[in-house]
């Protein structure tokens, strides 16, 4: 699916948009999510997940074809965690043996 | 920011209500779930792109009782960024650098890596 797919989705179930308003309000919430995002703040959208920023400190690679060693130097990295929401649309299977017992209870977050 | 922060700031950028906002926001969130519902990998070029992995079955442990359990196979979301939002992450919102701010200091002593995303 790429963007333009979430765009004709956008014009055809909320209605009321042209497709160019369409496309502009989709370029609009990615565009808030990266300025967001990049400012340092995470993202929470629930029942979908949370975009976070993780802080990682320098550490000692190598290059993969000579093998030196190299320092990865600090940075700042994005991460996805899917909700448990979304976690259980993918796995409808799953979800019913929970229910039917064993439950290993994942934890709410 | 919550998704109800992001409805806001959308509301706002757009002059419109915020019921009409959620409405948008809700679409774009739902036609993404349904895609990877079915499996689907999405992809938003300068942001990132999901994709569903499927992992087998494996032995694992109940971390507090040190009961051995076996985990069923699972299909997860995967997201993987963009280099885009990558480079905005970790350089922050103002370096969106004109090219003459290179630092010449840093550069002459290691030149930037070519890029392989």
């Amino acid at each position: 699916m790429t963007k333009a797919e979430i765009i004709d989705a956008v014009y055809e179930r909320v209605g009321g948009f042209s497709k160019k308003e369409a496309a502009e309000l989709v370029d609009d919430i990615f565009d808030i999510a990266k300025e967001t995002l990049a400012a340092g703040e995470k993202i929470k959208v629930s029942g979908f997940g949370n975009f976070v920023i993780r802080a990682k400190s320098e550490r000692m690679g190598r290059n993969p074809q000579t093998g030196d060693p190299i320092p990865i130097t600090a940075r700042k990295v994005l991460t996805f965690k899917p909700s448990q929401i979304l976690k259980a649309l993918l796995n409808p299977a799953r979800v019913q043996a929970d229910l039917d017992g064993s439950g290993s209870g994942s934890a709410p977050s | 920011m919550t998704k109800s922060e992001l409805i806001e700031a959308l509301a706002e950028r757009n002059h419109f209500t915020k019921t009409r906002a959620e409405q948008v926001v809700n679409c774009v969130f739902d036609t993404m779930i349904h895609a990877l519902e079915k499996g689907e990998g999405i992809e938003i070029r300068g942001f990132g792109s999901f994709t569903v992995r499927n992992y087998k079955s494996y032995g694992g442990r109940n971390p507090r009782t040190g009961e051995a359990v076996k985990v069923p196979e699972k299909r997860l979301p995967f997201f993987k960024v963009g280099k885009e939002l990558r480079d905005l992450v970790n350089e922050g919102p103002k370096a969106k650098r004109d090219d003459d701010s290179v630092d010449i200091a840093t550069w002459s002593a290691a030149p930037p890596a070519p890029d392989k995303s």
